[in-house]
């Protein structure tokens, strides 16, 4: 019943919201690798970035991108900085609550910067010809939707030849394994972290960037709901290692798409007692995660 | 010994919480030696490792290499001045390939070192040169050693820490252990070797200490490895 009303548009559509769910999965991936974080603060760099973009919309598109990566990165090494690294060896709980602290004080910064004209939420539009839909084979796609997929398997690929073909990969990859051991054998603790905010840092800048366009208006909660959803995914995938996570986040994201598009019009306010009445049925069938190979818990690889 | 030591460990004291693991100890590693360390469990012979790599602080005292003082340096930085640690239970990253598990090695490894270094351990441990796409998870205990030890010689330290590389490894492969120390020791590389097989490490050290309730009991020469008498005392004193 669910699979005949679905059709190739919602297919799109949930394609096109896995992929950008995908990116934040990673983004926040990364740095749980290395650092054992959980970053919930991460939707608050996404809603940086967005905002970064809505307050430079007067400026041409390639600039106003490139300020919202640059207020991403900066407050991301920021965030390593001055949060992350002296919090390094405190316990998992003491980092997520941390990191929770950090999400509401950055919304409240937030708040404060945009109620100065009197009215929350600003309106972005620097490359709003993305928003129009082209026609494929008879389906309306949004290009912003093809753009997301593109870039998401564009920026995916880069990352896994980043973390297996070199040596910096490799580092990264063995301190998400076994930090301890890593270190023994020379890895640069600093710069693996390092390295890691700033990819995770890369990856919220761009999903500010594709989030914008598909939902212009930037308040302080921009991306918190996105945010919430995506760790919910990477637990459903498996925290443990970066593709679980990455699919759990796909997944989540393709299968809100897909309830979206199968609910009428008038039911979508279920749309997320749907999807996490199939989370909890997930996570009843699979405790150790949707993608976590079965049975075999000897040799784990986690990024 | 004439050479100056090369590995110096001075008056180390260190304290789990409230509990002294290590008291006063001093020993020392010249160029070109390999040392033994052995003792009954407990003794703190890992901790003492743990405290030459950085991953436990002194209470007190000093560890210095070639003269210059380890203290408040961290685990990488000391692996980058040159100390390599081959830890107990190998801790090789298993869904890694042989080959990757040995580039990780090169990372503390200093720029003037031999051209291919990965080599070198192929040639030593040939059967890591057949295995190097496998997964390091697929190799039997033994080759695992080998790998952490090539792992280990790949940065080409000057001093190459082993903990406990025999332990819970079949007869047969112990003495494969023990072979390829010694190819170790034909290399001309500086050892300090923790073992729980006393009477073995004895033998085949140039020196070596013996540890009980943290302290150095007392220093045995190989010619003392069959004296079964004073090897009972050191460990029951």
């Amino acid at each position: 019943m669910l699979v005949a009303a679905v059709n190739a548009q919602t297919l799109v559509d949930a394609v096109g919201l896995g992929a950008v769910y995908a990116l934040m999965a990673v983004g926040i991936g990364l740095v749980f690798g290395v650092l054992r974080l959980v970053n919930f603060a991460y939707g608050q760099l996404v809603m940086a970035g967005a905002y970064t973009l809505a307050w430079t919309s007067a400026w041409p598109g390639a600039a106003s991108i490139a300020a919202c990566f640059a207020v991403v990165l900066a407050l991301s090494i920021v965030l390593e900085r001055t949060v992350f690294r002296p919090l390094r060896t405190q316990s998992p709980a003491v980092m997520l609550v941390t990191t929770f602290a950090v999400a509401f004080l950055l919304q409240s910064i937030a708040l404060i910067l945009d109620i100065r004209d009197g009215t929350i939420g600003e309106a972005a539009s620097p490359i709003g010809s993305l928003n129009q839909a082209v026609s494929i084979g008879g389906v309306d796609v949004r290009r912003v939707t093809l753009a997301a997929i593109v870039v998401a398997a564009i920026a995916l690929g880069l990352l896994a030849l980043l973390l297996a073909r070199t040596t910096m990969g490799l580092h990264m990859r063995a301190a998400a394994a076994d930090f301890t051991t890593a270190r023994l054998l020379g890895v640069r603790a600093d710069r693996v972290i390092g390295l890691a905010v700033i990819l995770s840092g890369l990856l919220a800048g761009i999903v500010a960037v594709i989030l914008t366009v598909q939902s212009p208006l930037v308040a302080p909660d921009f991306a918190l709901k996105e945010t919430i959803v995506v760790l919910v995914g990477v637990v459903v995938g498996g925290l443990d290692r970066l593709w679980t996570a990455t699919l759990g986040g796909f997944a989540i994201g393709f299968a809100t798409g897909v309830i979206n598009g199968a609910l009428p019009t008038d039911k979508t306010v279920f749309l997320p007692s749907a999807v996490f009445a199939l989370v909890i049925l997930v996570l009843l069938l699979r405790p150790g995660g949707l993608f976590a190979p079965g049975g075999r818990t000897a040799v784990v690889e986690r990024v | 010994m004439t050479d100056a030591p090369l590995l110096v460990v001075d008056g180390l004291d260190v304290v789990y919480g409230r509990v002294p693991a290590i008291r006063g100890l001093s020993l020392e590693v010249a160029a070109g030696e390999i040392v033994g360390l052995i003792g009954p469990n407990g003794a703190g012979k890992s901790t003492t490792l743990h405290a030459i790599v950085g991953l436990v602080p002194p209470a007190a005292g000093d560890v210095r290499l070639a003269g210059r003082s380890l203290r408040g340096r961290s685990p990488e930085q000391i692996a980058r001045s040159g100390i390599a640690l081959v830890p107990e239970g190998r801790r090789i990253f298993g869904a890694f390939s042989v080959e990757e598990n040995l580039r990780l090695g090169l990372a503390a490894r200093r720029g003037n070192g031999v051209a291919a270094p990965l080599d070198g351990v192929y040639e030593l441990f040939p059967v890591l040169a057949e295995m190097r796409d496998r997964p390091a998870g697929a190799l039997s205990g033994g080759q695992q050693q080998q790998l952490a030890i090539g792992r280990a010689l790949v940065a080409e330290p000057d001093v190459l820490l082993l903990d406990e590389p025999s332990l819970g490894l079949a007869p047969a492969l112990v003495d494969l252990v023990f072979e390829a120390l010694a190819a170790i020791r034909e290399r001309g590389v500086t050892v300090l070797l923790v073992e729980q097989r006393a009477q073995r490490t004895v033998a085949f050290a140039d020196r070596t200490y013996v540890l009980g309730n943290g302290e150095l009991r007392m220093t045995l020469s190989p010619a003392e490895a069959g004296d079964t008498d004073r090897m009972i005392a050191a460990y029951l004193a």
